[in-house]
């Protein structure tokens, strides 16, 4: 095993797909609004409350800014979570066809199964609730474009959820003309943006977005934070409220805002207007030089997803003959996550990976490797090293890798399940 | 997932690793039991060999073993505990004594049941390709 340079601190984080760190400018950007300007935007007769409130407007256009949509249009949410609950529960029952108890379908409801479980179970309550869901299968390289969601629309289909990039596996779906056939049919159109937003270019008009989740902590913004595009012309989407109460966020979202929080997912959208592109480029190039070096130095490894449309930061690659938390071991100073969920004591392989038709063996042993705005080329070398020779310890303890090269065909052996 | 000293160790430090010989060579020793179970959509394979003496005493065992960081310290265990033992002593190993002894968490549990169940498969094998009575007969014309 190749030692640490001098000068690389150790373990590695390489898992911004799941959070990012706060940028030390977000933070600054927040620190005066949990002291000084404490007051709750709602307090409408006082300094305290219209210097929060402010803080908020600011932050709601600089959210704006980033996405091309009006102020207006941003309803800010405890994160993408809630923003995707929101947008389908709150669309599907606004815009159903018959009541509950009708006996009739309540309306169709088009979504897919690769996308992030935030997505996939509103759906599937939804769908316990009487509302017609159809969970699309993506192709083997993931990406969903608007012929396939095409086939699947019905007359009374009334809302298409699909995410712009997949956490996993990093692919981009066709976002501007999956929009464009919604607004031709007059469905509400949703996107979990949670992956693209503040990474990639966002013209919400221009993409015939809807309805549109995203994220702070994605963005190196705080955790707990996040928010709904919703669109305000042609079509003017209503959505029926999941939370009642003081009516903030134009009654979308009653409760006190968290106004710290929002500051600092202002101040990173900010920044990620201005830095996104030279960021892309950046890690565009070291994901290449992850990819490349690992799939020349081994066999039978494989990039999951399409190589092309794809986010320039996420790679997530299989690894034949060896087991995915076996990996994940003896890579630990590389923070990364595994398509195996060992981890969790589910022992279940990627959900994503399996709906793709990655074969078990495969999905039981992938690492998804997410860089971010202060990944290091050292770092990503250090980690080419460490994965290199740890998939080959493995594959000297694994007697798959032994039969492979014997030339035995592993999917014609009868094994013992258990 | 946390785990203990001992199944960290075995990780990293795996005893006895390897084989007698390709699949094909072990099928042809007479001396060599072979145990290969588990399925890879599971996320466990595990192959023990045992050598056998004229004694009736396994002299040598290896393992390679597909599987989780527990799966790997199992089977590595195993074979520490094979080495030296009858036949009859090794059929006794229980999945419980390699829990007890690497500490393996709950959900890890199956991973010393694969480990006993490759114990047996191994020396089943070897029995069978030397016309013994294997435990599954012996048991069957005791009744």
């Amino acid at each position: 095993m190749p030692s640490a340079p001098q000068n690389l601190t150790l373990p590695i984080y390489l898992d911004h797909a799941a959070t990012t760190p706060c940028d030390p400018r977000v933070v600054e950007a927040m620190l005066p609004y949990f002291t000084t300007i404490f007051g709750n935007p709602g307090s409408r007769n006082h300094r305290f409350g219209w210097e929060a409130e402010a803080g908020v407007d600011k932050a709601r256009a600089q959210v704006a800014e980033l996405i091309k949509a009006d102020e207006k249009e941003i309803i800010f949410t405890s994160g993408a979570t809630e923003s995707n609950n929101l947008a389908l529960r709150g669309a599907a029952l606004m815009y159903e066809k018959n009541p509950q108890g009708s006996g009739k379908p309540r309306g169709h409801i088009i979504s897919c199964i690769i996308e992030h479980k935030a997505v996939l179970d509103p759906c599937k309550r939804l769908q316990k609730e009487g509302f017609d869901v159809t969970f699309l299968e993506p192709p083997r390289d993931g990406v969903l474009t608007a012929e396939m969601v095409k086939a699947a629309l019905r007359d009374d289909t009334i809302l298409v959820s699909i995410m712009w990039a997949n956490n996993e596996i990093g692919t981009i779906n066709d976002i501007r003309a999956i929009g464009e056939l919604c607004k031709s049919r007059d469905i509400i159109f949703h996107t979990d943006a949670t992956q693209w937003f503040g990474k990639m270019p966002i013209d919400a008009y221009a993409d015939n977005v809807d309805l549109m989740s995203f994220s702070g902590h994605k963005i190196y913004g705080p955790k707990g934070v996040g928010g709904l595009f919703v669109r305000r012309k042609r079509p003017r989407v209503r959505l029926t409220p999941l939370v009642d109460g003081g009516g903030q966020e134009r009654g979308f979202r009653s409760g006190t805002l968290n106004v710290s929080g929002i500051v600092g997912l202002g101040k990173a959208a900010e920044l990620a207007g201005r830095e996104m592109s030279a960021d892309a480029i950046r890690l565009g190039k070291l994901r290449k030089k992850l990819e490349d070096s690992i799939t020349s130095r081994l066999d039978t490894c494989a990039i999951n997803g399409n190589r092309d449309k794809r986010l320039p930061h996420i790679t997530n690659i299989s690894f034949g003959f060896v087991e995915g938390e076996s990996l994940m071991m003896a890579v630990k100073e590389i923070a990364c996550s595994s398509g195996s969920a060992c981890t969790s004591a589910s022992l279940e392989p990627s959900y994503v990976l399996k709906g793709l038709g990655v074969g078990d063996d495969l999905a039981h042993s992938s690492l998804r490797l997410s860089l971010g705005r202060w990944t290091t080329e050292q770092e990503v070398d250090y980690t080419i090293e460490k994965i290199v020779a740890a998939v080959k310890k493995l594959r000297d303890l694994s007697p798959l890798y032994d039969m492979h090269k014997e030339g035995i065909d592993l999917s014609k052996v009868e094994w013992a399940h258990h | 997932m946390a785990y203990g000293p001992k199944i960290i160790d075995h990780y990293e430090h795996p005893r006895n690793v390897g084989t007698f010989g390709t699949q094909a060579e072990i099928k042809q020793r007479k001396d060599i039991g072979v145990g290969l179970v588990g399925a890879p959509e599971c996320g466990d394979v595990m192959q023990l060999q045992i050598k056998v003496g004229k004694d009736g005493v396994i002299e040598d065992a290896k393992f390679k073993t597909f599987g989780c960081g527990s799966a790997i310290a199992s089977s590595s265990l195993a074979t520490e505990w094979l080495k030296g033992k009858k036949l009859d002593d090794a059929a006794s190993i229980k999945n419980t004594m390699i829990v007890e002894e690497l500490s393996l968490p709950p959900v890890k549990i199956h991973c010393s049941v694969l480990a006993e169940d490759a114990i047996h498969a191994a020396i089943e094998d070897y029995k069978a390709k030397n016309g013994l009575a294997s435990e599954q007969a012996k048991a069957a014309s005791a009744h």
